[in-house]
């Protein structure tokens, strides 16, 4: 036989893995991600103003950069992931008062959330590729 | 720091394929956790087959059918088996909730069971909640009061009364407080939704006189503040109540007494 109960290690529960995702649960860490991504987006747009300081080379290849189709690519994710973390802060915001957190009230919210991202990312681009 | 993977005494193994019942044309599929403590063996998942025309129409009823007719090695806790005690929390079809109020026809596919999650596990679906019940007693759940005590009882107006609505309810079942990932990650410092919705159910009870002190007890970078508004508790709670919103309401008391 196995030791004592007693000196045996319990397992924890399994909990990541089985929880079932909830749109709420999504949206908040969706909130996290896309707040460490803005980091890395305010990066970019300080690494573009130093090349703009930096005289017409630098500023013509970060230029070049940003409109190649992975430069647009980033740029859509940055435009997302701002108006994500935006929506998400104005739905904490909204929820700090106490209101809007019932167990429908909330899962709405948290579609809002990304419907409203997704959209304005789409208005942004759209007006982009349209008019420019 | 979170642990977000399983340690390796947590692991889940594949488990043992029990046989169906003879004769039964109506069968259900259950998947249970199991872990006990004198194999020296790891969890496993076990696979079960449920005859329904043999059978209650509730999670509980499957699980003691089981219990009864396939094997009786399979612990679990109950006892009122109508959402009163609180004893039957546990993982259904990924959700927390009261095994004898979940109706099997309420799942699709077959039946997943654990333990509550990320508990340390007694034996299968009995998780050890010490830790909660430590915490619960840490923000001292009972009337407390500095003016004398009246000739009989301490009264509230109907008014004072309704604000306990949605808070005395709590049955204490902790489906909300391990459903909570911030509760996972940080569960020896963060309170939970649980037992900050017992904190509350004491900070807005009119005849309670201890408001300023619990307020203190609370105020702290983890024990209150570590409530992100994921709403796992809330999604959760079987009874229909919302921590979530109690928590924000501590919150919003904290903010008030300081201005």
């Amino acid at each position: 036989m196995s030791q004592p109960t007693a000196t045996r290690a319990r397992p924890v529960s399994p909990h990541l893995t089985i929880y079932r995702w909830r749109p709420t649960m999504a949206m908040s860490i969706a909130h996290r991600i896309t707040g460490i991504a803005l980091y890395f987006g305010m990066l970019l747009v300080a690494a573009w103003l130093v090349a703009a300081a930096s005289g017409p080379v630098w500023f013509d290849n970060a230029n070049w950069l940003a409109g190649s189709w992975f430069g647009i690519l980033v740029l859509i994710g940055f435009t997302w992931a701002l108006f994500h973390h935006l929506f998400g802060g104005i739905r904490h915001y909204i929820w700090d008062t106490g209101v809007g957190m019932g167990k429908e009230t909330s899962t709405l919210l948290a579609w809002l959330t990304l419907a409203a991202s997704l959209l304005c990312t789409a208005v942004t681009w759209a007006v982009y590729f349209i008019w420019f | 720091m979170a642990e977000l993977t399983l340690p390796k005494n947590s692991q889940i193994r594949t488990g043992k394929t029990w046989p169906k019942p003879e004769g039964a044309t109506n069968i259900r599929e259950y998947r249970v956790y199991r872990w006990s403590p004198d194999d020296g063996q790891n969890p496993s998942v076990d696979t079960y087959y449920v005859d329904l025309d043999d059978c209650g129409p509730m999670v509980l009823d499957a699980l003691l059918w089981i219990k009864n007719k396939v094997d009786p090695t399979l612990t679990l806790r109950r006892s009122c088996r109508e959402g009163i005690c609180g004893s039957c929390a546990m993982n259904i079809d990924g959700s927390n909730t009261l095994a004898c109020t979940k109706g099997m026809d309420e799942i699709s596919g077959p039946v997943k069971i654990y333990p509550l999650p990320h508990m340390p596990v007694v034996k299968d679906l009995v998780p050890d909640l010490s830790v909660p019940y430590a915490q619960l007693s840490s923000i001292e759940p009972w009337l407390q009061t500095v003016t004398p005590e009246p000739a009989k009882e301490w009264k509230q107006s109907h008014e004072d009364r309704a604000k306990l609505d949605g808070l005395y309810e709590c049955i204490l079942c902790f489906c909300c407080q391990t459903s909570c990932p911030s509760y996972w990650w940080n569960g020896e410092k963060y309170l939970g939704p649980a037992v900050l919705l017992q904190a509350y159910r004491w900070l807005i009870d009119s005849r309670d006189e201890m408001t300023g002190e619990r307020l203190d007890n609370l105020e702290d970078p983890f024990r209150l503040y570590r409530c992100h508004t994921i709403m796992n508790c809330t999604q959760a709670c079987p009874k229909g109540l919302n921590p979530a919103k109690a928590i924000a309401e501590i919150k919003k008391m904290m903010v008030e007494r300081r201005v």
